[in-house]
């Protein structure tokens, strides 16, 4: 299984262009440049399996109507396509958390934004290594 | 690629106090190939589900829109306050257009 895992990989185009990226935070954002910080991002620093990294992401917000987030983003800088998942909140939610599994091909850094009521943008992000690659 | 999606799993408590905040677990099969995995020598076939929407008393509550690195069996905790006795409601869409739900109940007083 693994070994099957490494050469799929291997057939992607690699690595990743961080035009990519670029345009994933865009359509995403459009050309607000997020802030850092007000974001708790729980992740594993090592990962057994790129399969299912299990994430918690945790934004400061009242989550009320004058003032809560309206989405969460959340990007695999590494892997063959960025994208991983948009959350759309409402204040319907007690608070701004959205846990999720998701996958890493490799190594790399994962980055969350994330979309206040206010039109502010918040942003965090972290490194986790992997053990065994995601078949993404 | 069978004709339906699997059936959804929801974790919520029965009841709750008012002003409780409850949390809701989601989990729904689903292999989530995005196409670029290759078997060999030939690319598995795209099947992705698109997103995953969940109602409080009829309201859009949250929505997951899943791309390519979300995981196979898509599993989401999210918290919620429940303010009266509440009807949720989850639909799964894939990329074909079906669809599969489920629905629970949180009972207040």
């Amino acid at each position: 299984m693994r070994r099957r895992v490494l050469l799929t990989i291997m057939a992607l185009p690699w690595p990743v262009l961080a035009d990519e990226l670029q345009t994933a935070i865009e359509a995403a954002i459009g050309a607000t440049r997020p802030e850092p910080g007000g974001i708790t991002l729980r992740a594993p620093e090592r990962a057994e399996n790129g399969g299912q990294v299990p994430i918690t992401i945790l934004v400061e917000s009242p989550q009320t109507a004058a003032e809560h987030v309206t989405a969460i983003h959340l990007f695999a800088t590494r892997n063959p396509t960025p994208g991983v998942a948009s959350f759309r909140l409402t204040p319907a939610l007690a608070r701004a958390e959205v846990q999720t599994r998701i996958r890493l091909a490799e190594d790399q850094r994962i980055l969350v934004l994330a979309q206040m009521s206010d039109g502010r943008v918040r942003q965090v992000a972290a490194e986790i290594r992997v053990a065994s690659g995601g078949c993404v | 690629m069978s004709g339906s999606l699997a059936t959804p799993r929801i974790r919520a408590p029965r009841s709750a106090r008012t002003g409780e905040v409850v949390e809701i677990r989601t989990l729904i099969e689903h292999p989530m190939e995005t196409g670029l995995r290759q078997e060999g020598g030939r690319a598995i076939t795209r099947d992705m589900l698109t997103a995953m929407t969940v109602r409080v008393n009829g309201e859009t509550a949250v929505v997951a829109e899943f791309r390519n690195g979300s995981s196979a069996n898509p599993y989401h905790v999210f918290f919620l306050r429940i303010e009266r006795t509440t009807e949720l409601d989850f639909t799964w869409v894939d990329e074909r257009g079906r669809v599969a739900r489920a629905q629970a109940r949180i009972a207040v007083g």
